[in-house]
């Protein structure tokens, strides 16, 4: 069993989002400290990028803030080696960030003459360093099913797990999608991007069943994600939550002063989680 | 044969579908669509006839006598563009895109534009077929083609100005494609450019063949033979592959497609995507794309809003690779004295887009033989641009 997946042998998980970097690095750490006492179970950190076409306006303003910040891939891997080094952050992590930041990784930002010659020098040298500092998976948004191979090859090589995601539009390709699963499942709770929705309507629970036929890997339901009762309600159609906007909401809100209120936050949805 | 993408849409290593889960199914479904109507005769009918008689299809091969002479080398042709309906090629592709939608059911056209072209393309198409169209350009764009915004509002289509990122076209694609995302069921992305997840960029490239098919018959019958060079303007590079498309196979014909280089592709202030990018996956594409050493996509710039993108269809990427076409840069500089240059002469106002196309025959025709022939297609045609060139020179001009 990975890491990942140990993360929700305790109840319910609750994972937070975090873009690394928003506004700084410092008050990065201070959330997933908070998060992480206040009961996250895995937490998922953002890799900036510039043109993250999955998110919503909220989250796509942190990633620019945070880029226009000076925030770099090798910045936000040296920073997870620093938290997991001093110990301040034991419960797993995984990256989400999008396909170009890997694919045209190189250590030291020392890209520009090579990538040209479609070597994947880019995939297997980010998942190794992701090994290295104690990353434990990676969810890639633009990066469906028929277009994996690679990247699944990359963090396979490097023992971490490449999260899948399912989407209500998936239908005939749940089992296809979830047999061939790692770590955990993320089942994206509504059409559209990234963002806080008031009501979401898609039946998880018929997405989830689906999925339980073929797999036990375990089902966390994100996107649109917001209050205790909705974390609640998609808690008992699946094994956990995935929370993003709400929480670099509070962030656009306290700015560095954040991280208590994230603590505060995430102990609310957690417990709404355990009733 | 021509290029043909595999079965996983690849062009060599280019192309592919790197888009979230959601949209899967919605370009499966499209791909199914294409595929079963591609060969459809009643489809392609249709397609003919609004060709003709909407679109003002065939377009004029025209030859540039005067400019001919004062280059002193290669005889040049324009293949015109400029004279279809709505001013540019883009309306080869949107017919397509927008009788195939009709056929798959969809009543909704959403769209993405730089210059304004392809935004007025896809809302004439709704307008003709009655279908609902939003357009999504950059905040920057609607300010520097403020006509071409009323005239999508004319046409009946919401434009919505994007705010996000650098504010123009790539940032346009990324808000069409998060629309999509949105709302599937009823809606088709009428993807402007050869770019974006398979099967557009096969989709956009067989429609805007037409230009190559035209001109390939329109030249042998000029001329009784092939021309030494065909020439276009490459943005995400639609009209250029439709420009290249049926002469691929012929190897004797050099096919040069030109960059937009902005300032120079020395300075940050750059659209060259082949002559600054590298490889990469972004908008739904492996192919080559202007980013920084981290895979941050870069800004970039020209004069001209069509131009003005970060990368290049994974067709072209495979034609660069393979060797099979060349790719220059032309600056700003360069294409507004084409863009005079040609106005003066020939009295045909080019696109400033087409006019990076021109700008590079009047660097290559002088050294070539009086017995050599080029083919550039002028796009578009140059109204939308006359305010920013004249801004570009110093002068203000008031509407």
């Amino acid at each position: 069993m990975s890491r990942i997946q140990e993360a929700f042998t305790g109840g319910k998980a609750f994972i937070p989002f975090i873009t690394a970097g928003y506004p700084d690095l410092e008050t990065t750490r201070a959330a997933l400290i908070e998060a992480q006492e206040n009961g996250a179970d895995l937490i998922e950190i953002g890799i900036p990028f510039s043109d993250p076409t999955a998110e919503g306006p909220v989250i796509q303003t942190a990633n620019v803030r945070a880029l226009d910040g000076g925030i770099t891939t090798d910045m936000v891997l040296d920073f997870i080696r620093e938290v997991r080094e001093d110990g301040t952050v034991t419960v797993p992590m995984v990256f989400m960030t999008y396909a170009n930041v890997i694919y045209s990784y190189h250590e030291g930002g020392e890209g520009d003459a090579d990538g040209s010659d479609g070597s994947d020098r880019g995939r297997y040298g980010f998942c190794r360093r992701c090994a290295e500092v104690g990353i434990d998976g990676l969810i890639l948004p633009d990066v469906p099913f028929e277009e994996k191979d690679q990247f699944e090859d990359a963090c396979r090589q490097n023992g971490i797990d490449l999260i899948s995601l399912i989407a209500p539009t998936s239908e005939d390709r749940i089992v296809q999608i979830a047999s061939e699963a790692q770590g955990f499942i993320y089942v994206v709770s509504s059409l559209g991007v990234t963002g806080v929705r008031t009501a979401i309507t898609t039946d998880i629970g018929s997405i989830t069943s689906k999925i339980r036929e073929v797999t036990d890997v375990p089902c966390a339901v994100g996107f649109g994600i917001s209050t205790p009762a909705q974390a609640a309600a998609m808690a008992a159609v699946s094994d956990g939550a995935i929370v993003g906007s709400a929480i670099i909401r509070i962030i656009d809100q306290y700015g560095t002063a954040a991280p208590p209120h994230i603590g505060e936050y995430v102990r609310s949805m957690k417990d709404a989680m355990r009733s | 044969m021509a290029t043909q993408a595999d079965s996983r849409g690849r062009f060599g290593q280019f192309g592919g579908r790197y888009i979230p889960e959601t949209l899967m199914n919605a370009v499966i479904e499209l791909n199914d669509a294409y595929e079963r109507f591609k060969n459809d005769p009643q489809f392609n009918h249709e397609l003919e006839v609004l060709f003709s008689e909407y679109a003002n299809r065939p377009s004029r091969l025209y030859f540039a006598r005067k400019m001919t002479e004062d280059l002193g080398g290669a005889k040049i042709y324009f293949k015109r563009e400029d004279l279809n309906f709505t001013g540019a090629h883009k309306i080869n592709n949107v017919l397509g895109q927008a009788l195939l939608a009709k056929k798959m059911g969809k009543t909704r056209l959403i769209a993405e534009t730089g210059a304004g072209q392809h935004g007025v393309a896809t809302a004439t198409a709704a307008a003709y077929f009655g279908m609902e169209c939003v357009v999504f350009m950059g905040k920057v764009d609607t300010e520097r083609q403020a006509l071409n915004v009323y005239k999508m509002k004319l046409l009946g289509a919401k434009v919505v100005p994007v705010t996000s990122g650098t504010a123009t076209l790539k940032d346009a694609v990324s808000e069409a494609f998060r629309e999509w995302t949105n709302r599937i069921a009823d809606t088709h992305y009428c993807l402007g450019s050869v770019m974006g997840p398979h099967p557009f960029p096969t989709i956009v490239r067989d429609f805007q063949a037409v230009i190559s098919r035209e001109s390939r018959a329109q030249i042998l019958e000029a001329e009784g033979r092939l021309p030494d060079a065909v020439l276009a303007c490459v943005g995400g590079g639609s009209n250029a592959i439709g420009s290249f498309y049926h002469y691929i196979d012929d190897s004797s014909v050099k096919l040069i497609g030109c960059e937009a280089a902005g300032r120079g592709i020395d300075t940050y202030e750059t659209a060259a995507t082949v002559s600054t990018g590298r490889t990469g996956i972004f908008h739904g594409m492996k192919s080559l794309f202007c980013q920084n050493e981290f895979g941050q996509i870069a800004p970039v710039y020209s004069i001209s809003a069509g131009l003005d993108y970060p990368g290049i269809g994974p067709e072209h990427a495979y034609l660069h690779e393979t060797g099979r076409a060349q790719y220059v840069p032309v600056t700003d500089e360069e294409a507004v004295q084409a863009f005079e240059y040609t106005s003066r002469l020939e009295g045909i106002i080019p696109a400033i887009e087409s006019s990076h196309a021109i700008a590079h025959a009047m660097k290559i025709a002088p050294e070539m033989g009086k017995d050599q022939i080029l083919v550039i297609t002028v796009s578009g045609r140059g109204d939308k641009d006359c305010a920013a060139v004249a801004r570009y020179r110093g002068h203000r001009i008031e509407e």
